[in-house]
């Protein structure tokens, strides 16, 4: 295709990607409590209030709560699995491989729905513990596939290697394989970790009057008036995941964590 | 040590945790919205264990037949713009240098966290009368004054395509950059125009990966719960809506898991009727 015609296109895209976020930046800049763009004067009022109002710091922290523990915990499920997985090539594993994948692959109401007829029934429904439970299982899928592909790119001579010169597995796992693997479980770490922020239906359903998190409050506001706190918030996320993506492109392999073969090449 | 057989209890020990973890917290709930489903609903309260399908036969109202069709039309719809526009996108991110790929992907990743309450609230900005693009066009002079776009079916599906382009093109991302360079080189070698290369080649060899992306991105749509609910009017809800609203607003446990059950294994068949669709395309063209 000719170069100008896909710059164009390129151009168009990026122009609707970054629309909303630009509109976003704009309103949260406004003086007044309205939302206008271009924003009526300058100021950043609405970024304090966001650290300083408890009806929004108490959902911050909520959010970070979940998020934080959230993740680690599918970690937690996904690397034992992974390394399982990798090792022994066997159906049961693989079976429970695609179970881990499954959350991620129906439409998430008919997940939080089967999450709220358990916490109901156990007894736990309203608690964070339901919300960061729900969250774990329901982003394991994340460090899941990026661990996996971590163990792929293990070279199997480098662990004959050590096998060779007298280690055994546990020495082999701690000095040959886990420091492989580490910066995919850091960036799987990190996607569980976003996307945990700015997940709505799991925590409505799971705890969604009582755990209030950042995407409940924002959707609250949405339908009980309108305040350019909720636009300053929205920045605030855009920039986090912008920040923790920037740093697993600075300094991770993006383009081979997203799936592309040799990134050297091109 | 790779690739061998498991051998002894020991062994197994590393996946004893993941098991227990996803059969206590995944296959447990699961089973247990089935069961809900043919449980009897108490008016007023909650639900007693019980074997019936009057659920199922509840599900057959004229709003949830137009709520389901509705629900896939808008995924079907959204998933073949973000499939049209991901694949020629994606395929020039691919080509491009290493660096450029990087900013490109960290940006897509970025919208791509972003929640759904935050990508409805930046539409519904963005197509505003008072903060939105009609501003713009009447600053330019294009329009005599400024005017709301939302809520409305056009705006819905500017709200589901920008929540899933993003992953659209993270699907389209592996096959394309490990697509070959020297296929569409030899095209135009042969003097295939730039336009026709792609069409045919690119195209052509990757008409698998198309329909795959298109399968995860229709039941990736098919989730949208609060856009309708933002950018739509109530004809607009989807059945994820409707769920919600039965499950927790009625208290209403047992239709409320029907439907998400009816609701899985419609989006189970399309998703298999797609795939085998798309395997006899290739058996034709092979």
């Amino acid at each position: 295709m000719s170069k100008t015609l896909r710059n164009i296109f390129l151009g168009l895209v990026l122009f609707l990607l970054s629309g909303p976020l630009v509109v976003v930046s704009g309103v949260s800049l406004n003086a007044k409590k309205r939302l206008f763009f271009p924003p009526e004067g300058l100021s950043l009022r609405w970024y304090v209030e966001l650290l300083t109002e408890n009806s929004w710091l108490i959902p911050v922290k909520n959010s970070l709560t979940i998020a934080f523990t959230s993740s680690l915990l599918a970690l937690s499920i996904a690397l034992p699995l992974a390394y399982f997985l990798w090792r022994y090539r066997v159906f049961y594993a693989r079976a429970l491989f695609t179970l881990g994948i499954s959350p991620f692959i129906l439409p998430p109401v008919i997940t939080a729905l089967g999450f709220l007829s358990f916490w109901v029934t156990v007894g736990l429904y309203g608690m964070m513990i339901a919300t960061i439970i729900s969250h774990a299982i329901f982003f394991v899928t994340l460090p899941l596939v990026t661990i996996s592909l971590g163990f792929e790119s293990i070279d199997h001579e480098i662990v004959e290697a050590a096998e060779t010169m007298g280690a055994n597995s546990r020495t082999v796992f701690g000095t040959v394989i886990f420091p492989m693997v580490r910066p995919y479980m850091i960036s799987g770490y990190a996607f569980a970790f976003v996307l945990s922020l700015n997940e709505y239906i799991v925590a409505y359903m799971v705890a969604g009057f009582t755990v209030e998190t950042l995407p409940i409050k924002i959707f609250n506001s949405l339908r009980y008036g309108y305040t350019p706190v909720m636009a300053s918030v929205t920045v605030v996320f855009v920039l986090l995941a912008a920040l923790i993506f920037g740093l697993i492109g600075r300094f991770g392999d993006l383009p081979k964590l997203l799936g592309a073969l040799n990134p050297e090449d091109q | 040590m790779i690739g061998e057989k498991p051998k002894g209890i020991r062994a197994h020990l590393t996946l004893v945790y993941p098991a227990l973890m996803l059969g206590i917290f995944f296959i447990v709930p699961f089973g247990l919205m089935a069961a809900v489903s043919f449980f009897h609903r108490q008016p007023g309260g909650f639900y007693i264990p019980g074997f019936e399908l009057a659920n199922y036969k509840n599900l057959y109202t004229v709003l949830f037949g137009r709520t389901l069709l509705f629900s896939l039309f808008v995924a079907g719809l959204s998933a073949a713009i973000c499939v049209s526009i991901g694949f020629p996108f994606t395929f020039f991110i691919t080509r491009m240098k290493r660096r450029a790929q990087v900013v490109w992907l960290v940006l897509l990743m970025s919208v791509l966290s972003l929640s759904e309450v935050i990508v409805g609230f930046a539409w519904s900005l963005l197509l505003s009368r008072t903060a939105g693009l009609s501003n713009l066009f009447v600053w330019f002079g294009l329009m005599e004054r400024s005017v709301a776009w939302y809520p409305g079916f056009v705006a819905l599906l500017f709200g589901i395509c920008y929540l899933a382009f993003p992953y659209t093109v993270l699907v389209l991302y592996p096959p394309l950059s490990r697509l070959d360079p020297a296929l569409p080189e030899a095209a135009q070698t042969l003097g295939a125009s730039p336009m026709r290369t792609f069409f045919t080649v690119v195209v052509g060899s990757l008409r698998n990966a198309i329909v795959a992306a298109f399968v995860m991105v229709f039941v990736f749509t098919l989730g949208a719960y609060l856009l309708p609910q933002i950018l739509g009017r109530p004809r607009h809800w989807t059945l994820s809506v409707l769920i919600t609203d039965a499950a927790i607003y009625q208290t209403n446990m047992p239709l409320a898991a029907a439907m998400a059950i009816f609701f899985m294994f419609v989006s189970l068949v399309l998703v298999a009727l797609t795939m085998i669709i798309g395997k006899g395309k290739k058996i034709k063209t092979v």
